[in-house]
């Protein structure tokens, strides 16, 4: 029996694959696929952090410091240095990553919260630099990012699309890309180690787990995950502004992750979409949205450590388990 | 045969605290060695030293055959030492299978790419792992609840659990802390047959436990422990004669009768 | 030359003096729970933004200062007994994750309860400024130094003399023994968020006439005061206060000899600095993991 389903794994990429295929179908306008697209990219980035913060238990403050060096990469590449978008995309990545190496690998040898204090302070001076270079970076008024090439290379294909499909579909891709690459990893050797540091460090280091070098991985990874996120959204937006480093930014991922339920990719993803649409919904609450935030923060933490989704879940099991 | 593990003077202080001082005894594979003593009297932070969570401020430490006094609990893994937990370190947020999954770690070949991409060689060892670890859930008599998440399991399980964990490093010595607290009379007999059957295939033994019955009849050596000092050592009827722990452990004066009862 | 390095060293001691208090207050919550509060920046700005605006609403500044002190104190209350205390047995991530909350709350609702503009105070003691050796120096730098020096000395008085202070002591050693001999350990967490509470706000009540308030100077003097705490070892006051000044020393130097663009990232540099050379800090102490 078990031989004809397919692994859990597979049944979320499936479920995945079927919303992002179904939910063009009710787009009152093309607005949406704007939206879903922010939704995709965002995620991508959550998903990094759901490796760093739900699989691993450590903590960043400053992810879009990563999310910025990315989308930075992609604004200063093709611009100063004529590089073609997707090398400038993955030389993003490969700058995140050493800079997370470097950064983490003392760090990540101390107790989890000097993570937080250091990323705090990392993203701050990642934001401070691309407001001050202004030469390279065009200042707090942020620069303009060269076109990728895709609705191009659509029509070549003799497809005919609108951009905003076209960038829905290449997000949509590059998501279960990220939540099939995540997946994997939690079940893999890898992400066994990671998984047993979060609940007992003692225990981890006494079967074997080299826990500061396990930390490293978690960090670099979810730092490649922020820096190619950083870059789809400054390709899908064609302009970066320092922004897109801040601190409330990195606040507004951290609870994208913890919202939804940190230990799961699916919670991930709902986290994302949930914040991501809320001030699109509630575009005349602009000036709650840090209130907002504080608020969701302070209450996931308090009242449902485990995140929305798993809370649902458990309290539906509790429901049926009564009715019975 | 030559010694496993030798301890030699090995003492801690926590400030002006000395919770272990001058503690020396060997163990030998296939053996199995109990550290007995009152509450507080230093078993606990010896399992510490040994496994590498504390660093001792005297003393060595030697391991098949090499010092390790300095080497980190994942090191001393790698050369065949793992452990359990007086309060319980189990991984909550894991199955009962994927926590003994978890402990076949030094076992695995980790490959980052290969992990992330769920390539043939993360699906082999995932299979080779899962097979090895329902094995051990099976031994210490946990293949009916393998797929529960182990944070709601019974304390007893839990303990039978970190054995199965412990085990899947494959040791050569095995520092169990009170593995049998919590357990039924039942569930006692079976971890007590479990760790005599484990010291048959050759592993040995560091045990700390408190039901005496069980230590005497388990034990091929016996060293007391109190207020952090070596009181005596020897084999288990050599041990339980020894007027000295007799009062140690009740408080009482030598010479006193009843109080071999306590031992027995 | 020596004008200018003088200068230098009053500006970063007056600053110093502010950091000081911002990691003095991290030391207090983090001995006794163990908290590290990331929210601490924001009393010094809800200290320094209450003042301004009281006084605009017509209270002498005094009132306006004591007032805004008070409200920020039972703010700090508020933290503790509808956040932290709640989320018991939550782990250190947890933590981590309310107090960042709490901050960006407060932020935002300055922002809504306040406005998104700079403020500044009048100075207490005149504006005229003194000289010194060629060096200028504000009578509110004095005031700030002299305030900072007050609230050390009535805290060491307080912990080492008081009965209440003591038991905060006890419980930063051992909670649960101090919960067995009879503290009201709930009440040591209150007491301890309410005053890591009011001593933000006075230091964000002494520093505003010099440096101006917004809603969002928060952040910086927490990441400051961290520095500050971590240089001097997280959980010793003494150790604040060195840290505190030496980071206020460090930036103004920072700033005046090398870039005044970037003197707010000296403050990380030092994190980083500590942390891969020295991570307990000059006078940290030891910890061991409890199995």
């Amino acid at each position: 029996m078990d031989r004809f389903l397919p692994s859990p794994t597979a049944r979320i990429l499936l479920a995945l694959l079927a919303i992002l295929a179904l939910a063009p179908l009710v787009f009152p306008s093309t607005f949406y696929y704007r939206i879903f697209t922010l939704i995709s990219i965002n995620a991508i980035v959550v998903i990094g952090l759901v490796i760093l913060l739900g699989y691993a238990g450590q903590i960043s403050l400053g992810h879009a410091g990563f999310v910025g060096l990315g989308a930075y990469a992609n604004a200063i590449g093709p611009t100063h240095l004529g590089l073609p978008p997707l090398l400038a995309l993955v030389l993003g990545a490969a700058l995140s990553a050493a800079l997370a190496w470097l950064v983490g690998r003392p760090i990540l040898k101390l107790r989890g919260l000097y993570l937080a204090v250091v990323t705090l302070g990392f993203g701050i001076l990642v934001q401070m630099v691309l407001v001050n270079e202004s030469w390279l970076t065009g200042g707090p008024d942020g620069m303009a990012v060269e076109d990728l090439g895709l609705v191009s290379l659509v029509k070549a294909l003799g497809l005919k699309m609108k951009t905003a499909q076209v960038w829905y579909v290449f997000s949509g891709l590059m998501l279960l890309l990220a939540a099939w690459v995540a997946l994997n990893l939690r079940d893999s050797p890898t992400g066994r180690a990671l998984r047993s540091l979060h609940d007992s460090e003692v225990a981890a280091r006494t079967v074997g787990i080299n826990v500061a070098r396990y930390k490293l991985i978690a960090f670099v990874l979810s730092a490649v995950f922020a820096s190619v996120g950083g870059s789809l959204l400054a390709l899908f937006n064609r302009f970066v502004t320092p922004d897109v480093a801040g601190f409330i930014h990195s606040v507004e991922l951290v609870t994208m992750s913890v919202l939804g339920g940190a230990a799961s990719v699916l919670g991930g993803i709902a986290g994302a979409a949930l914040l991501t649409t809320l001030p699109q919904a509630l575009t005349v609450f602009h000036d709650f949205e840090t209130v907002i935030l504080g608020l969701i923060m302070m209450g996931v933490a308090i009242f449902m450590p485990d995140g929305l989704l798993p809370n649902l879940a458990n309290r539906a099991k509790r429901t049926r388990r009564t009715n019975r | 045969m030559t010694a496993l593990l030798s301890v030699q003077s090995l003492g801690i202080r926590f400030g002006a605290v000395r919770a272990v001082n001058d503690v020396s005894f060997s163990a030998k594979p296939g053996e199995v060695l109990s550290i007995i003593g009152p509450n507080g009297a230093g078993k606990t932070t010896l399992f510490n030293m040994i496994s590498g969570v504390y660093q001792p401020s005297q003393g060595r430490i030697r391991f098949d055959g090499a010092d390790v006094t300095e080497l980190l609990p994942h090191q001393l893994a790698e050369r065949g030492l793992s452990r359990t937990f007086q309060n319980l370190q189990i991984f909550h947020q894991m199955t009962a299978l994927e926590n003994v999954m978890a402990g076949r770690h030094l076992m695995e070949r980790r490959g980052i790419l290969s992990d992330l991409f769920g390539l043939s060689t993360t699906r082999r060892h995932n299979r080779e792992t899962k097979q090895a670890a329902e094995a051990l859930l099976e031994r210490v008599g946990l293949a009916d609840i393998a797929h529960r998440e182990a944070g709601g399991l019974s304390y007893g399980m839990l303990k039978r659990l970190e054995i199965a964990r412990a085990l899947a490093c494959l040791p050569q010595l095995l520092l169990l802390d009170e593995p049998a607290a919590g357990c039924n009379p039942v569930e006692t007999e079976e971890v007590e047959g479990l760790i005599a059957q484990i010291a048959h295939e050759g592993v040995g033994i560091l045990l700390v436990e408190h039901d005496m019955k069980m230590v005497m009849r388990i034990s091929s050596h016996i060293v007391v422990l109190d207020h952090g000092e070596k009181l005596a050592e020897g084999r288990p009827e050599e041990v339980r004669g020894n007027p000295r722990v007799l009062a140690a452990y009740l408080g009482v004066t030598e010479g006193e009768e009843e109080t071999a009862d306590a031992l027995d | 030359m020596l004008e200018s390095f003088l200068q230098f060293t009053f500006s970063g001691l007056t600053v110093g003096a502010v950091y000081a208090l911002v990691a003095l207050g991290f030391t207090i919550i983090y001995n006794a729970s163990d908290v590290v509060n990331f929210a601490q920046g924001e009393f010094v700005m809800i200290g320094g933004m209450s003042t301004v605006f009281l006084r605009q609403d017509g209270l002498p500044l005094a009132a306006a200062a004591a007032l805004a002190i008070v409200l920020t104190t039972v703010i700090g209350i508020l933290l503790d007994k509808l956040a932290i205390a709640r989320a018991k047995r939550a782990s250190v991530l947890s933590l981590v994750i309310i107090t960042i909350g709490a901050s960006i709350f407060l932020r935002g609702a300055a922002q809504l309860v306040f406005d998104k503009q700079l403020h500044r105070l009048p100075a207490f003691a005149g504006e005229d400024p003194l000289t010194l050796m060629g060096a200028t120096i504000l009578p509110q730098s004095l005031l700030v130094l002299a305030g900072a020096a007050a609230i050390f000395v009535g805290l060491w008085l307080f912990f080492n003399r008081s009965r209440t202070g003591k038991a905060v002591l006890a419980t930063a050693n051992n909670r649960l023994a101090a919960r067995l001999v009879g503290v009201d350990t709930a009440f040591i967490m209150a007491l301890s968020f309410g005053l890591s509470a009011a001593i933000g706000a006075t230091a964000g009540v002494l520093i505003t006439p010099l440096t101006l308030t917004s809603y969002d100077v928060g952040l910086m003097l927490a990441l400051k005061g961290f520095a500050a705490a971590m240089l001097g070892g997280l959980g010793n006051p003494f150790g604040a206060l060195v840290g505190g000044l030496a980071i206020g020393l460090i930036e103004a130097f920072g700033a005046g000899y090398v870039s005044s663009e970037y003197k707010d990232a000296s403050a990380f540099l030092v994190i980083l600095l500590i942390l891969f050379l020295m991570p307990r800090g000059l006078f940290g102490k030891k910890t061991v993991e409890r199995v």
